[in-house]
């Protein structure tokens, strides 16, 4: 009985811990603008959809979500095609070098953004690749390789290898194997690697601000970081964007919470 | 043999021209541009080789130094209670309970969540006006109320408290995975033994989760030591640099002044410090995880 | 179809030697097993016939054709492995089909050739499974059955049935002897199951410590082991291997108590090892009991196992523990004296580990 009741009140500590503040946030943005500045706070609100409106209409906070989706979605595909590739080498060749690889991707991985940041900036400057979305998607796929790369890594290496080999007695050539047997076999594991690369890539903040310094093409986290208003922040429009940028990553989260557990524990990466 | 080498180049060589272009030749550019005075405000002044004179101007600059100890600070606060409330939900979460797989979704809503939203949120907690952090401390009494982001000495406990509520969760996710592979039958021994609750903790939980413990800790360090958004989204580095973080003041440097050559200089020093501790986690770690990788 | 011809084969992984210097070859159409412990090397052989590894020396060829250059794909090879290692995405016809949809053949060609697989190893009604779905037996059939399908040069068969029970095994081990006469198929077959072996192979290589230690048919391997370790490797009970001196003239060999003449087995040659030592072998069925007076080995009965149809003794012998197989009438006790004696030509005679008597 004792156990049972610390358990629950554990529980409810923690799920009111990592719910509660951004809740608060969600809430704000159905709150008109008086029962924001309410003291004390107003808790439900009166659902006013007005700040939903205005971020849509006044701050186009559809075209931020919709170079989100573009750069966050087109990392994930390029990352999964060329990080399989990579991974499937390091899975199934076990020469040094490519154990030194593997040594090295962990190792950028953890590299600041800042001391690469200068130079990355010069050359896709003089590529005239800033303030394009293949100038950020080529920065995002860089920074989710590594990550990308060794959780699908692990999961090959879940894989039996004598089903490959047997592909191989058959006729494939190593790209047929990877496409036709290790690609299906794997498809849980890609669609894991796939899910954190793209919350990563949604979520990415720094070399977005840097590359992407044109309004119509900012992703939202930069639309969201640099919400206009000097003096009188728009909390309302914040609060609304905020919601509609976190929804679809809260809606991923809770619908495959144990792939995402998985992911991140199987290679350790940090996601 | 030679066979298998090609095959694998074949494989690597696309992912390594990202490396090579986006990561290993900017790491020595900022390298070589570090050794030069080049200021994109001052155009006229050209690229000049002036050798370790960045590098003496940092030790000089009080505020490189400040900035230095604020990010040390950081870490040294935020990561140790990281891994305390990670440790602490993996051990609720790990028991099995009605409704346990809800609570480890929410869990993970944090995590999730753009750095760049959280630190909004906060920043609205936060609020001097109406944020809920003055509304627990002072009820409805608004003359107290305090601008917790414009302080010197409460701007920085805001940025970490921030930090700690994003962050718990990834500390979370790697020990819930080293509990997890403790196996079952050792605590089963324990009992038969007569272990307490807190004795199955004390010798069997705590040996065996280490690992994990120390993994959670350093990826949390190598994490936090990077620290960007939340300082640019809730403080701007203020008030009077507080929570001026290295790669803030970097960023700052290079990008807002447009000072290349000092800018470099700061980028290598926290390129430094980042390898040193990501060695010390490759070798005290990273060989036994290459091992559970090769293992299968 | 051809031959395979396999010569100077060795591989290392690092210092440790894997294969030394093998060379032997399958003639056309003939079923090879090969036999050896596990950890001997086999399964590397095997493997470097299909080209999943690479030799350290030595050369493969099929025909007149060296294979060992190229890659699995184009050896024109097929492979069984012990654990099927099918493909658990695909249904049966897809496991079938795999290879020869590789090969671009036509839609027709490859629903006929896949049909006659099916039918020949009775699959017909399994074809829209996936593996997950089928017994043990019928992933086997299916494995088999990929082989078969696109008729290639070489089938080799890494210990398909040790996945099997006792009785689908036996099943098995017939069928695939029929499948072997009907396709006339060149088969390299991988055990460590020596009634496998015997059943199967008409030829038969025994391989122990990376090296061939006898290559011949199963009545040679049985009947005249080259080797200690041959002779020990095949049979079952094992071989009694008895080690012991000849005297010095090279007729009496004495082991313990036991007093062997070996002017018969030795045929004249008792000269050439006279005073040395050696060992003789005999099988437990070749032994036959004697009065104790005047026997060659004279031993208390430890244990007596009577299996039915046979009844076997395990009796000591001064230091030697052997095995004597005796008609299941005939009543022992523990404890007996029991004599035993047997036909100088049913004597295996080594010296150094090595057959010396013809």
């Amino acid at each position: 009985m004792k156990r049972k009741t610390f358990f629950l009140f554990s529980s409810i500590a923690i799920g009111c811990f990592s719910l509660l503040p951004f809740l608060w946030f969600v809430l704000t943005s159905w709150k008109t603008p008086s029962e924001i500045e309410a003291i004390p706070p107003q808790i439900i609100p009166s659902f006013y959809w007005g700040f939903y409106r205005s971020a849509l209409e006044q701050y186009g906070l559809l075209r931020y979500m919709g170079n989100s989706v573009i750069v966050a979605g087109a990392t994930t595909l390029f990352t999964i095609a060329i990080g399989s590739l990579a991974a499937y080498a390091l899975a199934r060749f076990r020469l040094s070098w490519t154990r030194f690889y593997l040594m090295l991707l962990l190792a950028i991985s953890m590299f600041p953004q800042i001391a690469v940041a200068g130079p990355v900036w010069r050359i896709l400057n003089y590529l005239n690749w800033l303030n394009s979305y293949h100038g950020v998607i080529a920065a995002y796929i860089t920074l989710s390789l590594p990550m990308g790369i060794w959780i699908m890594t692990t999961f090959f290496k879940e894989l039996p290898y004598e089903v490959e080999e047997a592909a191989l007695v058959d006729g494939c050539t190593r790209l047929q194997v990877l496409w036709k047997v290790v690609l299906p076999l794997a498809a849980p594991g890609l669609f894991t690697a796939a899910i954190l690369i793209f919350i990563h890539a949604w979520n990415e903040f720094f070399f977005a601000l840097l590359i992407l310094t044109n309004p119509t093409l900012q992703t939202l986290p930069v639309g969201i970081a640099l919400f206009p208003g000097e003096y009188t922040m728009p909390w309302g429009e914040i609060a609304a964007a905020s919601t509609m940028a976190t929804l679809p990553l809260v809606f991923l989260t809770l619908l495959f919470q144990r792939r995402i557990v998985r992911g991140l524990s199987a290679g350790a990466v940090k996601g | 043999m030679s066979h298998s080498h090609r095959a694998a180049l074949q494989f690597l060589f696309p992912s390594f021209l990202f490396v090579l272009v986006f990561t290993l030749f900017p790491i020595v550019e900022s390298f070589r541009l570090s050794f030069y005075r080049l200021i994109l405000t001052l155009p006229w002044l050209g690229q000049k080789f002036v050798g370790w004179e960045n590098y003496r101007d940092l030790l000089t600059d009080p505020v490189a130094l400040h900035s230095l100890l604020t990010t040390l600070m950081f870490v040294a606060v935020t990561t140790p209670l990281e891994v305390l409330f990670g440790l602490g939900m993996a051990l609720v979460l790990s028991e099995s309970f009605r409704g346990r797989g809800y609570l480890r979704a929410i869990v993970l809503v944090p995590w999730a969540i753009p750095t760049v939203v959280s630190s909004q949120m906060w920043r609205f907690i936060f609020n001097d006006r109406y944020g809920l952090f003055n509304f627990f401390l002072f009820g409805d009494d608004t003359s107290r109320y305090l601008a917790p982001l414009a302080d010197l000495s409460l701007a920085p406990i805001a940025i970490i408290v921030a930090e700690i509520w994003k962050t718990s969760s990834f500390a979370f996710l790697i020990i819930l995975a080293g509990l997890q592979a403790i196996p079952t039958d050792l605590y089963e021994a324990a009992s038969m033994d007569g272990a307490t609750v807190w004795q199955k903790f004390r010798y069997v939980t705590l040996p065996l989760l280490k690992p994990a413990l120390l993994l959670a800790l350093l990826f949390r360090t190598i994490d936090a030591l990077r620290v960007f958004d939340l300082v640019f989204v809730m403080t701007q580095g203020g008030p009077a640099d507080a929570t001026n973080v290295l790669q803030f003041y970097g960023y700052k440097k290079s990008f807002a002044e447009g000072m290349i050559g000092y800018g470099s200089a700061i980028s290598v020093v926290v390129f430094f410090l980042s390898l040193l501790l990501s060695l010390i986690y490759i070798r005290s770690m990273g060989s036994r995880m290459l091992q559970t990788v090769e293992a299968r | 179809m051809a031959g395979l011809e396999v010569r100077g084969l060795s591989k290392s992984f690092g210092d440790t030697r894997i294969l030394e210097e093998i060379s032997f070859d399958v003639a056309e159409g003939e079923f090879c097993v090969l036999l050896g412990p596990s950890g001997c090397g086999k399964t590397t052989l095997l493997r470097l016939v299909a080209g999943l590894e690479a030799p350290s020396t030595g050369t493969i060829s099929i025909g007149d054709k060296r294979i060992d250059p190229l890659p699995p794909r184009e050896r024109d090879i097929a492979f069984v492995f012990q654990s099927y290692a099918l493909y658990p995405h695909m249904n049966v016809f897809d496991n079938l089909a795999f290879s020869l949809r590789l090969r671009g053949f036509s839609k027709q060609e490859i629903q006929s050739k896949v049909t006659e697989a099916a039918r020949l190893l009775e699959l017909e009604a399994h074809l829209e499974r996936k593996p997950q779905e089928l017994s043990g037996g019928q992933r086997q059939r299916v494995a088999v059955g990929r082989a078969i399908v696109r008729r290639p040069k070489i089938f080799l068969f890494d210990e398909p049935l040790s996945n099997l029970d006792a009785a689908l095994r036996a099943g098995m081990r017939i069928e695939l002897a029929q499948l072997h006469r009907k396709l006339q198929a060149t088969i390299l077959y991988v055990t460590h199951d020596q009634a496998e072996a015997m059943t199967l192979g008409e030829k038969i290589m025994v391989l122990d410590k990376g090296k061939l230690q006898q290559m011949g048919n199963p009545s040679a391997i049985y009947h005249k082991p080259a080797n200690t370790f041959v002779a020990r490797f095949v049979g079952s009970p094992q071989m009694n291997l008895i080690e012991g001196k000849l005297d010095d003239k090279g007729i009496v060999f004495r082991a313990g108590e036991s007093r062997i003449d070996l002017s018969g087995a030795l045929s004249g040659h008792g000269a050439d090892y006279a005073a040395k030592d050696l060992t003789v072998g005999i099988r437990p069925e070749d032994f036959h009991p004697t009065a104790p007076d005047g026997a060659w080995i004279r031993g208390e009965v430890e244990i007596v196992e009577d299996l039915g149809s046979d009844k076997f003794v395990h009796i000591r012998s001064g230091h030697a523990k052997l095995v004597a197989r005796i008609a299941p009438d005939v009543g022992l006790n523990r404890g007996e004296i029991l004599g035993l004696a047997a036909a100088p030509n049913r004597l295996h005679l080594f010296s150094n580990g090595k057959r010396i008597n013809k």
